[in-house]
């Protein structure tokens, strides 16, 4: 193998780093390749794609790969042909490529985790580049990948009697120019066994007459070596077409090496100089062509990278927590010694303070990357389902260059792709019955990212049919999602579609699948740290969003007491705080408070009622009320004993050792050393949520309370007045 | 002094490979990504030898030789270019290009040593 001696660590880590590349250079032959399908690809897209079929091929020839290296053989020959015009690019060839690319995708990832792949699983696309180059060449013959790679050990013949040779050898200037050195060529001969050399200095002119660039030395050397004619021929394997060589004593084939055009020519022809024959016939060809398309695209690299181990950022990012919970620590030890006690203590403390907020910045900002890496994907995806589908569909994207955590975007990908083929197969009408609806035959889906405060909010909607309240409600009610006699507002019917094992679809679809719904989204969405809405006009469209933490690390929180404990809300989240008048706070039908603020109501929220903790201040006034803004624009008023104060914390997580806390998002350290639990706002609202439901439809089915009724509705009420919702969210 | 080796390559893979095989035998080696970086890096290091790929963004291997030959300072630098299996065309170019030799990948380590000492002096 061409491997051979290499260890095997550094195989190992040649291997992973090969992977590493392979993934990018899919990713970015994949976006490419995309592109094709609607646009004619220039010679730069089309060197870009030929460059990463060919490095992974080159790649995987070092590794032995031998179908990776076949088939980007094969792959790589179609491109060649289609860059230098051979093979005209339509349609159906950017839809073979795009397809072989899946295909050497999968080959790939085949190879890196080791896994058996069919062995004609690549038969078939293999087939189809083949036919196109057929084609293209009028039916003759084909690239067929050549043969394996020739291993390059074959030239160490094993030893053998010794032989004589006799080889002459006169150079031409030429060989000089190509920087070839024949006191190098004589001492690897000279390594080869007993060596005489003899020097033919007969063409020397006067020092007047000499040309210090020409050639005027040959030579004949008399070699006794066990090594094979193929060997010597190698040592000049060069220079052949730069010199006169003869290699007598022929009794073997040669192996490798040669320009085999010249090599007849330069046999037995001791005459030197006199050679215009001889001259490089290689020298005519038009190199200057290729190199110059290649250096048209020449810009330079306006970010220079590296490339670094995740589990390394990992490590620095937790180093990074850790610090700043010291740090914490630090500040908390320091204001329990009494402020007098060091003035400069504190001083030092504030800076470190700064300091280690803007190194935790820094890095958080390495594992940034903008969600581009996900949304080129699903150009293609939307023209695949589509066109199974007998749909248009147009899909634009705005804000790929948001950036949010490595991690995030890993996981985004499948909820996104899913919730996009959602839309297509749910959303988007066939042509005929759009137009029927008066809508253009094309449907459209915009998929966009963009940064609020420290979450990303990514959307995506549809002019499709919407939903169909009255079908949803039906079926859940037949599945026994909820009760028939439930009243349910249009915002809780359309978040049925979340509900565990509900298709709304009215056959089930090899799309979209069966099983997997929309609840695994929101379940991965939610294990992200985030939330999923729903907002539909029906016969407009719908529009989910996604809110998600830029990161899943750290939390700009507010430490709140209740009774004994102590808890984190999100900073974010938080409006205001107020300690309500007496006057302020109602008790409402069907049980709960409200206090009312500026005129408007919100619900209260006791935390010592949900955590069942003792001792907490029953009565609001006499604490506070932190008015807080859930996701989709509802208001919340936790009511607590006081505010201890604002902090950065590190999120750890709880779900390693506990079963998820209903309310509690995870937890943290606190200055103090002590552990106080992270409160998850969307939760709290949806818990008393539910509690309000209980009672309703246990006790007062059919009659909402007004002050409730106006409250929840209210955020969504400019939901249906134009074609697309817009979401009422913080912008803080 | 140990001789110093440019290595350009697009893949970070072959760098690597290329870089730890002459490490071990003893050559300093500097690296580049490509055409234009390798000719920056040659402005401001010298070196015995360069071992360039052909296919690279920016600047391929065959435009990277033809610009050091027209440089005299680079006129008689060993530059060995890396090709394939099978891509004749691409020797061909490298060679009409001025390079002074070629290395097939995949390469195994003790063949691109004895490559390279035939052609470093």
């Amino acid at each position: 193998m061409s491997d051979s001696s290499f260890g095997a660590n550094e195989l190992d880590r040649f291997r992973a780093t090969f992977f590493e590349e392979c993934a990018e250079l899919i990713a970015d032959m994949e976006s490419r390749l995309s592109c094709m399908l609607t646009e004619t690809a220039d010679s730069e897209e089309l060197n870009a794609i030929f460059r990463a079929v060919h490095s992974i091929k080159a790649g995987a020839g070092a590794f032995g790969l031998k179908r990776l290296v076949t088939f980007s053989h094969t792959f790589e020959a179609l491109l060649d042909w289609l860059r230098d015009g051979r093979i005209a690019q339509d349609e159906r060839v950017a839809t073979i490529l795009v397809k072989a690319g899946d295909i050497l995708a999968a080959l790939v990832e085949a190879a890196q985790q080791g896994k058996e792949i069919a062995a004609d699983f690549e038969t078939e696309i293999a087939n189809e580049l083949h036919g196109l180059l057929e084609e293209a060449s009028g039916g003759t013959s084909t690239h067929r990948a050549k043969a394996e790679p020739k291993s390059t050990s074959e030239s160490v013949t094993p030893a053998k009697a010794t032989v004589d040779y006799r080889i002459s050898f006169s150079p031409h200037a030429e060989l000089f120019r190509h920087a070839n050195e024949p006191l190098l060529l004589i001492k690897e001969l000279e390594r080869f066994g007993t060596l005489h050399t003899f020097c033919d200095t007969s063409k020397l002119p006067s020092l007047a007459a000499m040309e210090p660039e020409d050639a005027y030395f040959s030579w004949t050397f008399e070699l006794s070596t066990n090594r094979s004619k193929a060997d010597i021929a190698e040592v000049f394997e060069f220079v052949d077409q730069d010199c006169i060589l003869d290699i007598s004593e022929s009794a073997e084939e040669e192996a490798f090496g040669l320009f085999d055009d010249d090599e007849p020519k330069a046999l037995n022809e001791p005459a030197p100089d006199s050679s215009p024959a001889v001259a490089p016939t290689i020298e005519h060809k038009p190199a200057a062509e290729p190199a110059q398309k290649a250096q048209s695209g020449a810009k330079s690299n306006a970010n220079a990278t590296i490339r670094v181990d995740l589990a390394r950022i990992d490590r620095l990012v937790n180093m990074v927590g850790e610090l700043v919970i010291t740090q914490a620590m630090l500040a908390q030890q320091i204001i329990d010694q009494g402020k007098d006690q060091g003035q400069q203590a504190i001083q030092g403390h504030e800076d470190l303070a700064v300091l280690t907020r803007e190194l935790q910045e820094c890095v958080m900002a390495i594992r940034m990357q903008p969600v581009k890496s996900v949304f080129q994907r699903m150009p293609r995806l939307v023209r695949e389902v589509a066109g199974k589908l007998n749909k248009q569909v147009n899909l634009v994207t705005h804000g790929e260059q948001t950036e949010v955590d490595k991690t995030v975007i890993e996981e985004l990908a499948d909820p996104l792709t899913h919730m996009i083929r959602n839309s297509i197969d749910h959303g988007i009408e066939t042509p005929d019955v759009r137009i029927a609806a008066g809508k253009p035959a094309e449907g459209k889906i915009v998929l966009s990212a963009a940064h609020v405060g420290s979450n990303i909010l990514i959307h995506i909607s549809d002019d499709g049919a919407g939903i169909n309240r009255e079908r949803l409600l039906k079926k859940a009610i037949e599945k026994g999602i909820v009760t028939p006699n439930a009243n349910l507002s249009d915002e809780e019917i359309d978040e049925l579609i979340f509900a565990p094992g509900f298709s709304t679809a009215a056959a089930v679809t090899d799309v979209s699948g069966r099983g997997v719904g929309m609840d695994v989204v929101r379940r991965n969405i939610v294990g992200l740290g985030g939330r999923i809405q729903v907002q539909s006009t029906f016969g407009k469209g719908t529009r989910f969003t996604l809110i998600i933490p830029l990161t899943l690390a750290v939390l700009d929180g507010m430490i709140v007491a209740s009774g004994s404990e102590k808890y984190i809300l999100p900073l974010t989240s938080i409006i205001e705080s107020f300690r309500p008048d007496k006057s302020q706070v109602r008790e409402i039908t069907g049980g709960g408070q409200v206090a009312s603020i500026r005129g408007e109501y919100v619900r209260l929220v006791y935390l010592c009622k949900i955590f069942d903790v003792p001792g907490a201040v029953l009565e609001p006034w006499k604490g506070l009320v932190v008015l807080v803004e859930t996701a989709s624009g509802n208001k919340l008023g936790i009511v607590v004993d006081e505010l201890i104060g604002q902090q950065q914390v590190v999120i750890k997580s709880l779900l390693d050792n506990f079963t998820p806390v209903p309310g509690i998002s995870g937890a943290t350290i606190l200055g103090n050393g002590r552990v106080a639990l992270i409160l998850d706002i969307e939760q709290l609202a949806g818990m008393t949520e539910r509690r309000r439901h209980a009672t309703i439809d246990g006790r007062l089915s059919g009659s909402k309370p007004a002050l409730l009724d106006d409250q929840a509705s209210q955020p969504h009420s400019d939901v249906d007045d134009g074609a697309l919702p817009r979401l009422a969210v913080g912008s803080r | 002094m140990a001789k110093r080796v440019l290595t350009v390559d697009d893949s970070k893979t072959m760098r690597d490979m290329v870089s730890f095989t002459l490490k071990g035998a003893g050559f300093e080696v500097v690296e580049a990504e490509d055409g234009v970086k390798a000719l920056s890096v040659l402005e401001r290091t010298n070196v015995d030898l360069v071992i360039t790929d052909i296919n690279m963004p920016n600047m391929d291997g065959v435009t990277l030789v033809k610009q050091l030959r027209a440089k005299p300072s680079h006129k008689s630098t060993p530059i060995l270019i890396l090709t394939t299996e099978g891509g004749e065309d691409k020797k061909a170019a490298g060679r009409a290009a001025g390079a002074t030799g070629w290395i097939v990948k995949p390469f195994a380590p003790d063949k691109l040593l004895q490559v390279v000492t035939k052609v470093c002096p």
